[in-house]
């Protein structure tokens, strides 16, 4: 059966993930208001600046309904800038930025640096048979993870530390990287087959 | 180029806006800006005063760098690579090879594969934009007539660009030659076009945004997101005008939504009659 899945377009990549979305055959809705979340039956926040998107829901109205959908267990995706908008302690992040803060884990706006630091890597995911490519621009980097949270696949840092870059808690799934700027649709496909 | 496009896929949706001076950094990144464009004179002041427009003054930049999380632009001249150099060794996000800065070489733009940085260029029309992108552009603006307040050069661009696209859309194969050569631009380039339907990167449009209505129209037009020059720290009070210029730029389908971030703005800037300019910016880069 098709699902209908929200993404959220205030601002950001939020077409990729409708086009990867649609591709697997679910129905997307592009949510900007309250009323937009009428039906949503999964949620993506996409990558793009978090400050903005944080603003923006708030301005919107977009903020409280939301909060509460996710707290009620509306399954939701989030990528890179999504990740910071979900994340339970944000660093480096603007003092009025607000968060979800619907997954247990510490990230660092920018951590992995500027945009001359942005790169790509393949990632090993638990579950997928061949290496997948992240791409990470301006990525938040993961400083802590609460032990109830499962993590999906890591990256080794400097020094040898593995650093989580894709991981879940419950009804929240959150990369550091960005799954829609590949043509590779397997996170999309492990996201639409768990909400069945 | 995955990696250096995919930031101006981030910024899509977004308002890139100019500014001076750290304090003007924050009221924009206050007000909801994905970016700020570091320079040391807007366009409007730039027109105003004449001489030679050059690269910011690095410490100018990393002043803003540091007083903002969110990504920073510098512009460097029309060919100059050595300015371009100085920009990515500071770390800026993004360089803006601009004709609003002096151009320092007649015939050639930046080599921009042989950078890490990404680069945004202006552009007027479909052939200019696609040269960019052919020297490596990850990002193309609408020149517009910046630094005037006036969005009438930009709407040309935009509709110029966006229409040519729309035509090759319709094009036979043979067509496609004649297209690549009327446009000056490299086959390879006109035939993904002709199969995608857009650009192969990002198209956001500048020069001359003012109201929140314009940023609709030139979303409206098919731009992806816009930058603000002059047109917000030029207007009688810049804070709420940058954050209605936000709005307006996401709710841009909504009359209602963009009206009511219209109200009691203040006096936008002035403004300038195209027609009376001594210098057309757009004019610059080839």
């Amino acid at each position: 059966m098709s699902r209908t899945v929200g993404v959220l377009a205030l601002q950001g990549a939020s077409r990729e993930h409708s086009t990867a979305l649609e591709k697997l055959g679910a129905t997307v809705l592009q949510v900007r208001v309250p009323e937009d979340l009428r039906g949503v039956e999964a949620l993506v926040i996409p990558g793009g600046e978090s400050t903005t998107i944080s603003m923006l829901l708030e301005s919107s109205g977009t903020f409280e309904p939301l909060a509460r959908l996710i707290k009620e267990g509306l399954p939701v995706l989030g990528t890179c800038a999504g990740m910071i908008l979900l994340a339970k302690d944000v660093i480096d992040g603007r003092p009025d930025q607000k968060s979800f803060a619907q997954i247990d884990i510490a990230v660092r706006r920018n951590g992995f640096g500027r945009q001359i630091a942005s790169f790509e890597s393949d990632l090993n995911i638990s579950g997928f048979t061949s290496p997948f490519r992240g791409v990470f621009i301006r990525a938040p980097l993961v400083q802590s993870c609460d032990p109830s949270v499962e993590t999906l696949a890591t990256i080794e840092l400097d020094g040898g530390v593995q650093s989580t870059v894709l991981c879940r808690q419950g009804n929240v799934t959150v990369s550091s990287f960005h799954p829609e700027l590949t043509e590779d649709l397997r996170i999309h496909q492990m996201f639409l087959e768990n909400l069945d | 180029m995955r990696v250096k496009r995919g930031l101006a896929d981030m910024l899509r949706g977004g308002v890139i806006m100019d500014v001076v001076t750290p304090a003007e950094a924050k009221i924009a990144e206050d007000a909801g800006a994905v970016a700020v464009m570091a320079l040391e004179r807007v366009p409007a002041d730039i027109r105003r005063d004449g001489g030679v427009a050059r690269m910011s003054d690095p410490v100018m930049i990393e002043g803003i760098q540091e007083a903002v999380t969110i990504p920073v632009m510098a512009k460097a001249r029309i060919g100059h690579f050595a300015e371009a150099q100085i920009l990515e060794s500071l770390g800026v996000d993004y360089v803006d090879e601009s004709e609003v800065l002096t151009p320092a070489d007649e015939s050639h733009h930046i080599d921009k594969w042989s950078f890490t940085v990404p680069f945004v260029c202006g552009a007027t029309n479909l052939g200019e934009a696609l040269r960019r992108i052919s020297e490596g552009a990850c990002m193309i603006r609408s020149k517009g007539e910046a630094g005037t307040g006036n969005i009438v050069e930009a709407v040309r661009h935009l509709r110029s660009i966006l229409g040519d696209i729309r035509k090759i859309t319709q094009a036979d194969q043979a067509e496609l030659f004649d297209w690549a050569k009327q446009l000056q631009a490299p086959l390879g380039l006109v035939q993904e076009i002709a199969e995608t339907g857009s650009l192969p990167v990002p198209m956001f449009c500048a020069g001359g945004i003012a109201t929140p209505a314009d940023a609709s129209l030139v979303m409206q037009l098919g731009a992806e997101a816009v930058f603000v020059g002059s047109g917000i720290f030029k207007s009688e009070d810049p804070a709420p005008r940058a954050k209605a210029i936000v709005e307006a730029v996401t709710h841009y389908q909504d009359p209602a939504m963009v009206a009511k971030v219209s109200r009691g703005l203040g006096d936008a800037m002035p403004g300038l009659e195209i027609g009376e300019l001594e210098t057309k910016l757009a004019e610059r880069g080839w």
